[in-house]
Formats: structure tokens, C-alpha cells, sequence
């Protein structure tokens, strides 16, 4: 592949003694949509959570192997690991919205970013919820706690929440799972959008919805990558067996 | 027949639920009514105006005053929770998102077991290391002289009383914080600190506000331990070094003693009503800010 944004080589981790991401290699192209496909439990999320580094919160994990991002190992220990986390924002399965107004919601990235002050957060925060689709629905009740929106809003703000702080790429680990059908499909929509501009990794266990939106397929099976390559490919030519399988719903 | 009797035994025990509930609803209203009827013949001769911003204090002549008394448990009280504020906090967030599982393991049967402690033994310890530390040390080092039984000594040992009570409340609430939002904080690059000050402690205000508003009930009310190390010289103080009596101490001190006079004892327990009225205020005004706060999340 030419210029892979991030580059996985040879990673192994370990929750105490299960081994639950076996040498993985994965590259990832700039600016699609790569698709990680997999049956549940197969390490997509923790793959997910390994790339900004969220795995460093449990206890107990061992990693090995390198993740490169613009040429730099983001798995050695010194580095700057909220930097990392700014480039590459995680968009969670269940929406998690903090617990404060909408408006405070999207400003939050900002403001660690050392934005200040209404009138310079205002317009940003406008033009985030409208990147993720949300500004007509809110525009009127910003003040409002952001618990209070559905839970496809809640989504989309999720969403707004990451743009805002200005990554190069967008994780999302089965964005769409706990939200109805045409809340997901305004998601899987704003996404095919994104992606002119950011380079989108996202988990999903749905077919379809992998054949919808991905450009590039990674499939996993019990910790390990079995096959990846570009989409088309891989759903009209797959070469493993265990794709096969899993393309005719074996594994569902 | 076995019907009947599964009726009857259903019937039976509810209503002694019934029963039982209506009696915790109604202690509160008992115990106000008697503390109420007791000192009302004190209320009548002296005035309530009197009896709250009065500061003479002579029972043998008849004259109530309360201020002293009212002003001193305010003092021990503020001074106490100040103190204790900040540390229970900040050992809440350490221990919740610091320290590693084992030191959490650890410290939380030390701090039942300091929460275990009686009272009393809080007051010897105070009179025995507060007290001599407020006299020797501290006084001095503020350019104050005293024998160490103080307002201050009243406020260290019930810092010290409240830690492991409110401790424990909050490193329950921080345990409630969704797991998820704060690594949704982590994800946006903010740091750890951001991240807890933003998300967990924020989330976390109504909580907290009623963790230090129970915190503040029991202090108020705290009456062997202060007592030991206050002093008890009627009085307003001056200075946190000056000798205090609280209204607690005051009744715990002379009840008994002065039944034989009837005046003194309905002034006791004008005393202990306004202790009622001071907790209950306390826990309704800290009710209020919590649904007012959660509205707003
Ligand atoms: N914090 C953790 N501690 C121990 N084991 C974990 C932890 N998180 C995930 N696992 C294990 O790692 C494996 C992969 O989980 P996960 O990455 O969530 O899979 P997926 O997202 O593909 O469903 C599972 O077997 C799961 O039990
Ligand atoms: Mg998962």
C-alpha cells in the first residue's frame, strides 16, 4: 500500500495471561473508510482502544510491537499520549456524552485546546454540529444538558464532540449499534461525507453496512487478522476459507 | 382453609409495615413536638429574639442567652469542615483514579475502622495531641496564647472525626461515574486531571454537596468529642485559639443537674430545638441544591 496513514506491525497484547490481539498487521490508508469486520469478542474494540492508547487504563495489559503514525511508534512509553488522543478521536458504541450542556459538550475539545470565551467557541461549535448533522435539531435549546437528546443525537454530538477537537482520523467502534435504523443511517451517511477529509476507522459487525460505506476491509477471527485488502475485493474475490465462512453468516 | 390463613398472615404483616413506617414518619414530628413543649415556657418568658441574639448568659437570674453558644458551634463547625474539605477530596480522587487496586484494598477497612471509632476516644486522643499541639505549637506560631482548648482544637478533632465518614460517601459517588465518559474525555486528548476536575467532579457536585452537608450535621451535632478539647467557658471567641462552648456541650454538661430549676431546664432544651431546627435546615437546604443541580446535567 502507498502511504498508509497508520501502519500496525506485529502487535501482541495480552490481558493478564489471554492472548487476545495475536500478531497483528494491519495498514490503514489515508483519507477511506477501513472497515474492521469480525465476530464479537474477536478484539476489534481493544484493537480500537490500542490505537489512541485507551488500553494504558486497565491494568494488567502487556503489549508488544510497534503502531506507526507519521512515522513514529505511538506504542513507545514516552510519548505524548494526549497528543495522540487529539489526532485520532474514539467514537464509543454507547453514546457518552458529558455531563454538562450541549453546547459545553462540543466546546469541551476546544477549551483544551486553549480556546476561551464565547465568541470564538460559538462558531466553532456551529460548524461541528453541523459537520455531524445535528445543528437544525439543537440550534435552539444549546443550554440544554446533553442528556437530554435521543439517543441518535446523542451520537451525532458524540461525533461533533471529536471533529471539534480537529483529527486526522475518526475511530468508531460500532458507532451505530445502539441506534435505530434511521439514526444510523444519518450517521453512515455523515461518514461517507467525513471521509473527504479524515481518515476513518470504524468497527462494525453488520454486513451491509461494511459493504455500504468501507473502501478497505480488515477481517479478524479470534485475535488474529485474517484477511484485509480492498473492499470490493474482498467481498467478491475473498481468498481465506474463514471469510467465506464468515461472508455467508457462519459466524452469526 | 390454607388460603385463609396466607390472607390473614399477608393482611397481618402489612399491616405492621404500615405500622412501623407510620411510626418513622412520625419521631420526628414527637421528638419536635416535646422539645418544643418542653421550652416554650422559656420562649414565652425570654423571647425568641432574646434567646437567640442575647449574649447574657445568667440562668440563675432568669436570663438565657444563646449567642455564645450558637456563635461557638457555628465556629467549631465551619472551622472543622474547612479543614476536612479538601483533604477528603483529594483522597477521594486519589484513591479512586490514582492509587493502584492493592492501596485501595488496603486503606478502605483503615478508614472503616476510623469511621468505627467512638467518639469519646476521639476526645482523648484530641486532649492528649490536639489540645497540647494548639497550645504549645500553633498559638504561638500565630502570635496567640492559650492553654489549647480551643475552637481550633474543636475543629481539628472533628476534621479528623468527619474524614473517614465523608471519605467514604465520595469515593462511593466517584464510583458511580460512568467508566465510558471518562475515557469519552481521555479520547478528546484531555489530560487525567481535566478529565476528573471536568467530567468525574463535576458530575459528582450534587453528591458531593450532600456528602459535606451530612458531614456538616454530624459536626454540628458532635458532642463528647468537642466538648473535651473546647474548653467550654461561656463566651463569643475571638480567635479560633479562644475557648468555646457549643450548644451541644451545653446541654450534655448541664442536663440532669439543672432539673430542679425549671426555667434553666426549658432553656436546655430550647437549646437542643434549635439544634433540630440548624440539622434539619441543613439537610433540606443541601436536598434543594442537589435536584437543582442534577436538573442542570
Ligand atoms: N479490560 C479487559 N480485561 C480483560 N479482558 C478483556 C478486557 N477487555 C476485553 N477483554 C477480552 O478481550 C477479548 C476481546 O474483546 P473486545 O476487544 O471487546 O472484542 P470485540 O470488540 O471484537 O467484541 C474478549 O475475549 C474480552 O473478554
Ligand atoms: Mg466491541
Amino acid at each position: 500500500m502507498e502511504n498508509p496513514i497508520i501502519s500496525i506491525r506485529n502487535l501482541n497484547l495480552y490481558f493478564e495471561k489471554q492472548h487476545v490481539l495475536k500478531n497483528i498487521n494491519i495498514e490503514i490508508p489515508h483519507n477511506k473508510v477501513t472497515v474492521i469486520l469480525g465476530p464479537s469478542g474477536c478484539g476489534k474494540t481493544t484493537l480500537l482502544k490500542t490505537l489512541n492508547r485507551l488500553v494504558d487504563l486497565h491494568d494488567h495489559v502487556k503489549i508488544s510491537g510497534k503502531i506507526m503514525l507519521d512515522d513514529k511508534d505511538i506504542l513507545v512509553p514516552n510519548i505524548d499520549v494526549t497528543g495522540i488522543r487529539k489526532k485520532m478521536g474514539l467514537l464509543s458504541q454507547k453514546p457518552s456524552p458529558l455531563p454538562m450542556t450541549i453546547f459545553n459538550n462540543v466546546a469541551y475539545g476546544l477549551r483544551i485546546n486553549g480556546l476561551r470565551g464565547k465568541r470564538k467557541l460559538m462558531p466553532l461549535v456551529e460548524k461541528h454540529l453541523r459537520e455531524a448533522n445535528l445543528w437544525d435539531e439543537v440550534k435552539d435549546r444549546l443550554r440544554d444538558p446533553a442528556s437530554r437528546l435521543s439517543i441518535g443525537q446523542q451520537q451525532r454530538l458524540c461525533l461533533a464532540r471529536g471533529l471539534a477537537v480537529n483529527p486526522e482520523i475518526i475511530l468508531a467502534d460500532e458507532p451505530t449499534s445502539a441506534l435505530d435504523p434511521i439514526s444510523s443511517t444519518v450517521i453512515e451517511q455523515q461518514f461517507a461525507e467525513l471521509k473527504k477529509h479524515y481518515t476513518i476507522v470504524m468497527v462494525t459487525h453488520v454486513l451491509r453496512q461494511a459493504r455500504r460505506i468501507a473502501d478497505h476491509i480488515v477481517f479478524m477471527y479470534l485475535g488474529e487478522v485474517i484477511e484485509q485488502g480492498p473492499a470490493r475485493e474482498f467481498f467478491n474475490n475473498p481468498k481465506e476459507q474463514k471469510t467465506r465462512d464468515y461472508l455467508k453468516g457462519a459466524f452469526n | 382453609m390454607y388460603n385463609f390463613v396466607r390472607k390473614t398472615k399477608d393482611t397481618i404483616s402489612e399491616a405492621w409495615v404500615k405500622f412501623v413506617l407510620m411510626l418513622i414518619f412520625l419521631l420526628p414530628l414527637v421528638i419536635l413536638a416535646s422539645l418544643l413543649n418542653k421550652s416554650w415556657m422559656v420562649i414565652q418568658t425570654s423571647g425568641i429574639g432574646d434567646l437567640l441574639f442575647s449574649s447574657v448568659w445568667r440562668p440563675m437570674a432568669g436570663q438565657f442567652g444563646f449567642k455564645p453558644f450558637i456563635i461557638s458551634s457555628v465556629y467549631v463547625t465551619v472551622l472543622g469542615l474547612i479543614i476536612t474539605a479538601p483533604v477528603c477530596l483529594l483522597s477521594a480522587i486519589y484513591l479512586t483514579y490514582y492509587g493502584s487496586k492493592r492501596m485501595t484494598a488496603f486503606m478502605q477497612p483503615i478508614i472503616d475502622i476510623l469511621a468505627g471509632i467512638p467518639s469519646v476516644i476521639y476526645g482523648v486522643w484530641g486532649v492528649l495531641i490536639i489540645v497540647p499541639f494548639t497550645g504549645r505549637f500553633l498559638a504561638p506560631l500565630f502570635g496567640y496564647e492559650s492553654t489549647g482548648f480551643s475552637i481550633l482544637s474543636g475543629g481539628l478533632v472533628l476534621a479528623v472525626m468527619l474524614i473517614p465518614f465523608i471519605l467514604n460517601i465520595l469515593i462511593e459517588i466517584f464510583r458511580t461515574v460512568p467508566h465510558e465518559q471518562m475515557e469519552a474525555s481521555l479520547s478528546l486528548g484531555a489530560s487525567k486531571w481535566e478529565s476528573i476536575k471536568h467530567v468525574a467532579v463535576r458530575r459528582s457536585l450534587p453528591g458531593i454537596v450532600s456528602a459535606f452537608a451530612l458531614g456538616l450535621s454530624r459536626a454540628f451535632g458532635e458532642t463528647i468529642a468537642v466538648l473535651m478539647v473546647v474548653g467550654n467557658v461561656v463566651g463569643i471567641p475571638r480567635s479560633p485559639f479562644d475557648t468555646g462552648y457549643p450548644l451541644p456541650a451545653l446541654i450534655a454538661n448541664n442536663y440532669g443537674e439543672m432539673l430542679s430549676i425549671p426555667m434553666f431546664d426549658s432553656a436546655l432544651m430550647f437549646a437542643a430545638l434549635v439544634l433540630l431546627m440548624v440539622v434539619v435546615c441543613f439537610n433540606l437546604m443541601s436536598r434543594y441544591v442537589i435536584i437543582f443541580m442534577e436538573k442542570r446535567q
